[in-house]
């Protein structure tokens, strides 16, 4: 049974409904869909499109290979240690990209910490290079599914693992054949959140990464870039964005958008 | 809303006088410091609020409405366009030129000399985007010297593109001489006379903001002998 809510609350609900649609509606007046179609195929905007994928899909595969046991590590640990990572996890959610940028030039950059000696053992820079994009993008994405898997795991019925186990299933077994199945809904909608962030990073590629076109300019890159000598452009590349991500936000309607 | 517009300053305040404010190209940052300090002086109880961008992206802000009083721009491209979309009050004028450098690592370890030495290879180079002044200057110069660079990144602006060499993440890029003195990382190396390019700066009053009045006082002081005595003192050219 629900309660009444309030009306005084109606108010401010509009006007915070409005706050989000009126830029929404902003981008789609100004578009100029005459020449829509033939703006998105063309090539620069199809070389930073397929960029973009490519870099958002590996980092959303890194994401997945490193942020998948932090989760499970995370969701078993207690104590201070596991508020120390948790807090770590979490921060480049709540960063500046461009904060994080400028970390990853301290730490992976051809001056960095770790950056020199991959630099000097292996001739590897990352900083102007795809891979660096793919970094940058991991760096901003795997939060959020960690912090999804997480909460999945929490809410997870050990009872299922329980038994499983007491049938003579070891760790692994248990892990891959009860856990991930049971909490598949949770690693997808983590993957798809990964995703959508991954492809709309900015702040932190362009500082590590820089901007180059078929190297490094990815979708929000171009759009900067376009929004500086053709602003007709860098609004259709716009719709095209909030167009992705709103059917990676369709797919997550179960997960994210349902109510509790 | 008006809470929200107090609390970060997007409403005039009762008390002090709405302020000029300033759009500069981002190499002008040291100078339009110095010359807002020497006019809030010179004109009691003036306030001059100061913008620095690369020149496009100040010209997008203009193009959008952002209220500001003065537009001070990289190139005379850029300040045509601003006039030609009556972002302008009055014409611009050219108020100081700047010529283009090498920017490298203190101390030049990879010994560059020219603007040949930047097609070496293993080097790591960039340029400023071809939009931004000091990229389209950088490449006019390449192409007199008939040198093709290799660029990693179009840098959003100079002062990006130092901060990547300070960083030690480029080994040299091309900007204004000015860009490269008072940073104790980097070293600048001169470009010949014969490939130099020498960008022009001019000013105008801007047609969006609160403070014509303000605005055509600031753009006078610039102007002025004490405006350009403050230039010369940042190494700018005479226009």
């Amino acid at each position: 049974m629900r309660s009444r809510q309030p009306a005084l609350l109606w108010l401010p609900a509009s006007l915070g409904a409005l706050f989000f649609v009126l830029p929404l509606l902003g981008l789609l007046l100004r578009a100029p869909w005459a020449e829509f179609v033939g703006e998105l195929l063309s090539p620069p905007v199809l070389q930073a499109l397929w960029l973009s994928v490519r870099c958002a899909a590996l980092a959303t595969l890194l994401t997945f290979v490193f942020g998948l046991p932090l989760a499970v590590w995370l969701a078993t640990a207690a104590g201070p240690s596991r508020t120390a990572v948790r807090v770590l996890v979490t921060l480049p959610m709540v960063l500046p990209p461009v904060v994080g940028g400028v970390a990853l030039l301290l730490a992976y950059g051809r001056r960095g910490l770790f950056g020199q000696w991959l630099d000097a053992w292996f001739g590897l820079v990352l900083p102007f290079s795809p891979v660096g994009v793919v970094l940058a993008a991991t760096y901003v994405a795997m939060p959020f599914f960690v912090l999804t898997v997480e909460a999945g795991l929490r809410s997870f019925d050990h009872r299922y693992a329980d038994a499983a186990a007491s049938l003579g299933a070891g760790p692994w077994r248990v892990f891959t054949r009860v856990t991930l199945p049971m909490i598949a809904p949770s690693l997808g909608a983590g993957l798809v959140v990964a995703f959508a962030r991954a492809l709309g990073e900015f702040g932190a590629t362009i500082t590590f990464a820089g901007n180059l076109a078929g190297e490094t300019r990815t979708m929000p890159l171009a759009v900067y870039q376009a929004l500086q000598t053709d602003p007709q452009g860098a609004i259709v590349l716009s719709v095209l964005l909030v167009m992705v991500a709103a059917l990676l936000l369709f797919l997550l309607r179960r997960h994210w958008l349902r109510v509790a | 809303m008006v809470v929200a517009c107090s609390l970060v300053g997007c409403a005039p305040a009762a008390a002090a006088p709405h302020p000029i404010v300033v759009f500069a190209a981002a190499s002008l940052t040291a100078p339009f410091q110095a010359l807002a300090a020497a006019f809030e002086q010179a004109v009691p109880g003036s306030a001059v609020e100061l913008h620095f961008a690369g020149t496009p992206s100040l010209l997008v802000q203009l193009r959008e409405g952002a209220p500001a009083d003065v537009f001070a721009a990289a190139d005379e491209n850029n300040m045509q366009r601003a006039a030609a979309a009556d972002l302008l009050v009055g014409a611009a004028q050219v108020f100081a030129s700047n010529h283009l450098a090498i920017v490298v690592t203190a101390g030049n370890p990879q010994r560059i000399t020219g603007l040949e030495d930047l097609a070496r290879d293993g080097l790591r180079v960039a340029l400023c985007g071809p939009e931004v002044p000091a990229g389209s200057y950088a490449r006019q110069a390449l192409a007199k010297a008939g040198v093709e660079v290799r660029s990693l990144s179009d840098e959003p602006s100079v002062t990006a593109l130092v901060a990547k060499v300070r960083l030690g993440e480029l080994d040299a890029g091309i900007v204004y001489a000015t860009d490269v003195t008072d940073v104790a990382e980097v070293a600048g190396v001169a470009v010949p006379e014969a490939f130099d390019v020498r960008a022009r700066y001019p000013i105008a009053v801007a047609a969006a903001g609160l403070q014509r009045d303000g605005g055509a006082r600031f753009v006078a002081f610039v102007l002025s002998p004490a405006g350009r005595a403050i230039l010369r003192d940042f190494g700018f050219g005479a226009p």
